[in-house]
């Protein structure tokens, strides 16, 4: 699964007894060749693509705009002073429907783990449903809580009722909605790679916490949580990155609306719709850097080299 | 007393809570396809099994989940081929510029879907390629591969090297080795690889609406029809994409159970 590429040792690189066979290293160009020549020009041109499009000039002269290879940096300026709130909020909800995700995901992910450790079964039953929502399409499961919460629904009409919401007050289009649906929708990317961490726990490192007059507290955060950072910081990453790129969700046809307009919604609109290539390209640059920033300061602060 | 039996029953109770929030949106995906909706599927309007017996009906539903499954299956074959290929060489044959491959491999992982949808856009925008089912398929090979790898990988990594030396002390030749006994051998690891290429190609819908151009995707049909209402039919594919999904998972876990239980046995 995903979060295998994520969690540390599923390689195994340290016991390969490999067959010194001869022409060895021309077998293994063969094999390696067709697929890294693919992700070189199908992942890294467009990559290299993606920043001299960034780079590009317009040309307004004859009537509608043309884009020329050009070497103007303004076009980052331009974007950071025009999209700021945008790209603030990707970031802002990432953050939140992360910490949200880590929160839900936790207890759930230590049930399954530690207390159903002696029910293989049932523990594999609960995997299922955990990662059930994935099964249904990712569209169709943001759309269906679109329906649950929409203006009509017998939800918003109560916490109209009780006071929670104004009358004229609704929960889809605002934040709350957008982070709510970010949140659910990636829950099972931090709950499976916190599983697989927790399930490896050994029980008695919390016995000896027991043991020696440590209070329930003290002993999760001295001896469970620490145990488990290789999961949370591989969730954590697993869910921050895609949350951050994405544009269903607080897109005004699913759970949010102009108010809620995240990074991607403004590629989206910029490249498809108003074939601002330069614009849309800048964005698309901004979030990589940060992302990759993000991800080589994180890795290296909470000490998981080996993920790489 | 009352702290103890807090802490016996409030995880239960709390997994519980926590499976609901996560079915709710399957739940009510599954009772609206049974609704018997007019324009949108909004309200609830009463009970007819119509929706599942004429799937088609809606315009247009069956032709994009065509599309999908086509896609998905053209991408799932050539990733699975290019991903199991890279696995074997990783785990066996050393090689200079190994992390460098690795790196190579990992990048596309961490990589917003944003940034991958957009920058193979705006690499076919200025090549001038024209956007339709051949930029999709070029898309999902490219995202599927290391998620390939990396499944294939471990499956290699816990194979025995021994038996393929046995089959090469037998004069089997580096062919016969291969398809007599390496592949069996991967083929449940392969096929693991190939289910979650599949999956992920035929759920896409970031990468997939940069690089689409006019040709309609499930998910495309369902961001668009999303503005208009989604017809109850919509409901019906993604349901039975469900079940099927669930069945092969089940049918995976109680088969590998009894194998456990079998070896169990032996010992």
């Amino acid at each position: 699964m995903a979060f295998a590429a994520f969690s540390h040792g599923g390689g195994g690189s340290k016991k390969t007894a490999a067959p010194a066979s001869k022409g060895s290293g021309k077998v293994a160009l063969l094999l390696l060749l067709p697929g890294l020549l693919y992700l070189a020009v199908f992942f890294i041109a467009p990559l290299f693509s993606l920043i001299a499009t960034s780079l590009q000039t317009m040309d307004i002269s004859s009537g509608f705009p043309i884009y020329n290879y050009g070497f103007q940096v303004s076009n980052y300026v331009d974007v950071v002073s025009q999209y700021g709130p945008q790209i603030f909020r990707s970031f802002f909800y990432a953050l939140l429907a992360t910490i949200s995700a880590l929160v839900i995901s936790y207890p759930l992910a230590y049930f399954i783990g530690v207390k159903a450790r002696r029910w293989p079964l049932l523990q594999g039953l609960m995997l299922t449903l955990v990662i059930a929502p994935f099964f249904i399409s990712f569209l169709l499961r943001t759309f269906a809580w679109k329906q649950i919460f929409s203006n009509e629904s017998w939800i918003v009409t109560s916490l109209q009722q009780i006071g929670l919401l104004s009358p004229d007050q609704y929960l889809v289009g605002t934040p709350f909605m957008v982070i709510f649906g970010l949140t659910y929708n990636f829950i099972p990317f931090m709950t499976l790679p916190l599983y697989t961490t927790l399930e490896r726990l050994d029980i008695r490192y919390l016995e000896a916490g027991a043991d020696l007059y440590a209070s329930p507290r003290k002993t999760f955060m001295k001896v469970t949580l620490p145990l488990s950072m290789p999961g949370i910081v591989s969730g954590t990453l697993l869910t921050f990155i895609p949350i951050a790129g994405d544009y269903v969700n607080a897109s005004g046809l699913f759970l949010g609306s102009t108010e809620t307009s995240m990074l991607g919604n403004v590629v989206e609109s910029k490249f498809l719709k108003s074939y601002e290539y330069p614009t849309a390209s800048a964005l698309s640059v901004i979030l990589m850097g940060a992302i990759l920033l993000l991800v080589t300061l994180y890795v290296r602060k909470s000490g998981t080299d080996d993920l790489l | 007393m009352k702290n103890f039996s807090l802490g016996k029953y409030a995880l239960p109770v709390y997994a519980v809570l926590a499976f609901t929030y996560l079915l709710i949106p399957i739940a009510y995906t599954f009772v609206f396809s049974f609704n018997d909706y007019r324009r949108s599927n909004i309200a609830w309007r009463g009970f007819t099994l119509d929706n599942w017996a004429s799937v088609c009906e809606a315009q247009g539903v069956c032709e994009a989940f065509g599309t999908s499954v086509t896609i998905g299956v053209i991408s799932t074959l050539i990733a699975t081929v290019l991903g199991t290929m890279i696995a074997i060489a990783l785990v066996r044959y050393r090689f200079k510029f190994r992390s460098a491959v690795s790196l190579l491999l990992f990048l596309p992982m961490a990589t917003p879907e944003l940034v991958l949808g957009a920058g193979l856009a705006a690499q076919f925008f200025n090549v001038g390629a024209e956007m339709g089912f051949g930029t999709i398929v070029i898309a999902h090979v490219m995202f599927c591969l290391s998620f390939v790898v990396v499944t294939v990988k471990a499956r290699v990594a816990s194979l025995d090297p021994a038996l393929e030396e046995a089959g090469r002390d037998l004069y089997a030749s580096p062919a016969q080795v291969f398809w007599k006994i390496t592949f069996p051998l991967l083929l449940p690891g392969i096929m693991a690889a190939a289910l979650l290429a599949f999956a992920l190609s035929f759920d896409d819908f970031i990468i997939t609406y940069f690089n689409s151009g006019p040709t309609e995707t499930f998910p495309k049909y369902v961001y668009t029809a999303a503005a208009k209402g989604l017809p109850g039919e919509a409901n019906v594919i993604g349901m039975s994409v469900f079940f099927l999904a669930i069945a092969i998972v089940v049918t995976v876990q109680v088969r590998s159970s009894r194998k456990a239980k079998r070896l169990a046995k032996i010992k």
